[in-house]
């Protein structure tokens, strides 16, 4: 087993109450089931819309990230697959992507020593 | 959630209210979907939309006007926190949502659209929502909505609801306000369900909150509430366990909720003082006598006809007299039924009412004319809203082929 972060980008607000109540009821099923088959090595966090970005040498501090709503990173979690490629699997029933957002999996790196 | 917020941002600011809590929402989900629901979600939701109103507030401290009487509060950071949180608790809350309900009914808006923004405002119903509400496209209520919100954000200031001749003037558009937003639930023309019982509910819970106000609690605020409660208690009968529905001569009366005919008789009495006698005081008078009647048979139409002859006189549409015919037949027998149907003032503007012509097919079965009933039951079916009525008229035609299997099923819901 290999572990794989989950990058969670785009959000939808323009939703009702009873709309997001549904989604979120779908978030629910999908960890849960991840979680029973194992493949949950740590549920994450949802995060901010916005924060400060620090950048280069000078340590410029700006707000930010001021990208386009739907490349802002919405969250994370921890992911257990067998390979890169049952990853992508697992990620295609993620909710986010009913509502044009997109998962980035990304393999967490090792070097086995 | 958004009543209060205006209050907090002031009404020409509704916009930034809702922003405030769909974003609250939004956050509120996306936790929720990480960690799970809290125990207390209201609360929860509550302590995040206030947290996003201070930080707006110190955002646009100076940007922004507020409440003339807040902004001197909302202005220093040693009274906004307190203020704020004042504003959360549960009084300030239902007294809130008083102002806004009043500030909705702005007599510059038509009635339905005041009701619109009831539900939109008030009970957090998105616009499709509240199109499928009133069976209308999501284009219209688009365009409405907006409109109306700038008629809102044009009187400056949320109606004031502690001076008491402005309020006395305006309760009575609140009042029927909640009385068609409950009608719209209670046989409205939904594409799919005859009955929405959360409209009814919303309509209860806000005419809960006009009693609980003390220039509110009148004898019309009592009979309004009274209506309500005696109408909603005969929905379980009214459509039964496969989603059927069935008039009131076919209800099994045992399904009523006699809790709620307890509640609503007795607040029936608590509308009998003063000497005005409105049109819910005569409509909640005949729901009682309808939710007390042991029986069909046993139902005193000469009281209910007395009623609605009364009822008309201050309400003359062709919706009560049609009411008042079906009353009478009942009384007198289908003939005379027939004739108060042919009397109707402006008959046209029942044209396109399914039930105007079953009322027709009911009398004109019973006087033992089946193929003429048949007919008005066919018209009835083409101006069918919702499958639940097509099958309503269906089965009445088929009683005109086999011979009546019960023997009237008009409509007086």
């Amino acid at each position: 087993m290999s572990d794989f972060t989950y990058l969670y980008r785009g959000r939808d607000t323009n939703a009702s109450p009873e709309q997001m109540q549904k989604r979120m009821e779908k978030w629910r099923a999908w960890f849960k089931q991840l979680g029973e088959n194992g493949h949950l090595k740590d549920i994450g966090h949802p995060l901010e819309g916005s924060g400060k970005v620090v950048n280069g040498k000078q340590k410029t501090v700006i707000d930010g990230p001021f990208a386009e709503a739907k490349d802002v990173v919405g969250g994370f979690s921890l992911i257990q697959a067998r390979d890169l490629e049952q990853a992508v699997e697992l990620s295609k029933d993620c909710p986010i992507l009913d509502v044009g957002g997109s998962v980035e999996v990304r393999p967490i790196q090792v070097i086995n020593m | 959630m958004v009543a209060v917020l205006t209050r907090i941002f002031g009404v020409h600011n509704l916009a930034l209210a809702e922003d405030v809590v769909q974003d609250a929402f939004c956050r509120a989900l996306e936790v929720w979907s990480f960690r799970g629901v809290p125990e207390n979600p209201s609360a929860w939701l509550m302590a995040t939309a206030k947290n996003r109103a201070l930080d707006v507030l110190r955002r646009e401290r100076t940007a922004q006007t507020y409440e003339p009487e807040l902004s001197r509060f909302l202005q220093s950071e040693w009274t906004l926190a307190p203020v704020v949180e004042e504003m959360f608790t549960e009084n300030a809350i239902k007294d809130d949502q008083l102002r806004m309900m009043f500030s909705c009914c702005h007599p510059r808006l038509p009635e339905e659209t005041q009701v619109m923004l009831i539900l939109h405002i008030l009970c957090g119903f998105s616009l499709n929502e509240v199109a499928s509400a009133f069976v209308t496209s999501h284009s219209a209520v688009e365009k409405r909505i907006p409109r109306a919100k700038k008629v809102l954000a044009g009187s400056k200031r949320l109606f004031d609801t502690h001076a008491p001749s402005d309020f006395s003037a305006r309760l009575p558009a609140v009042q029927r306000a909640l009385y068609l937003l409950f009608n719209e639930g209670y046989h409205g023309a939904s594409a799919e369900v005859a009955v929405r019982a959360e409209l009814c509910q919303e309509a209860m819970r806000l005419a809960t909150l006009l009693l609980q106000h003390p220039l509110g609690t009148i004898p019309t605020s009592y009979a309004l509430s009274a209506l309500m409660c005696l109408n909603k208690a005969r929905l379980p009968a009214r459509l039964d366990a496969s989603g059927k529905l069935n008039s009131l001569f076919d209800q099994d009366r045992s399904l009523w909720d006699q809790k709620l005919v307890g509640e609503g008789l007795q607040l029936l009495d608590l509308s009998a003082k003063g000497s005005k006698l409105s049109e819910y005081h005569l409509e909640a008078a005949i729901a009682a006598a309808h939710a007390t009647a042991p029986s069909l048979q046993a139902t005193n139409w000469q009281e209910i006809v007395c009623l609605y002859d009364i009822l008309i006189t201050i309400r003359p549409t062709p919706i009560v007299a049609l009411n008042r015919a079906i009353a009478v037949g009942q009384l007198g027998g289908p003939e005379s039924g027939l004739t108060e149907l042919r009397a109707i003032a402006d008959p046209e503007r029942l044209a396109k009412y399914p039930f105007y012509h079953a009322a027709f097919g009911e009398f004109e079965l019973q006087g033992g004319r089946p193929s003429i009933a048949r007919e008005r039951f066919c018209t009835a079916l083409e101006l069918s809203r919702n499958p639940i009525e097509r099958q309503f008229f269906g089965k009445r035609i088929e009683a005109c082929e086999h011979g009546p299997l019960t023997r009237d099923t008009s409509r007086i819901t």
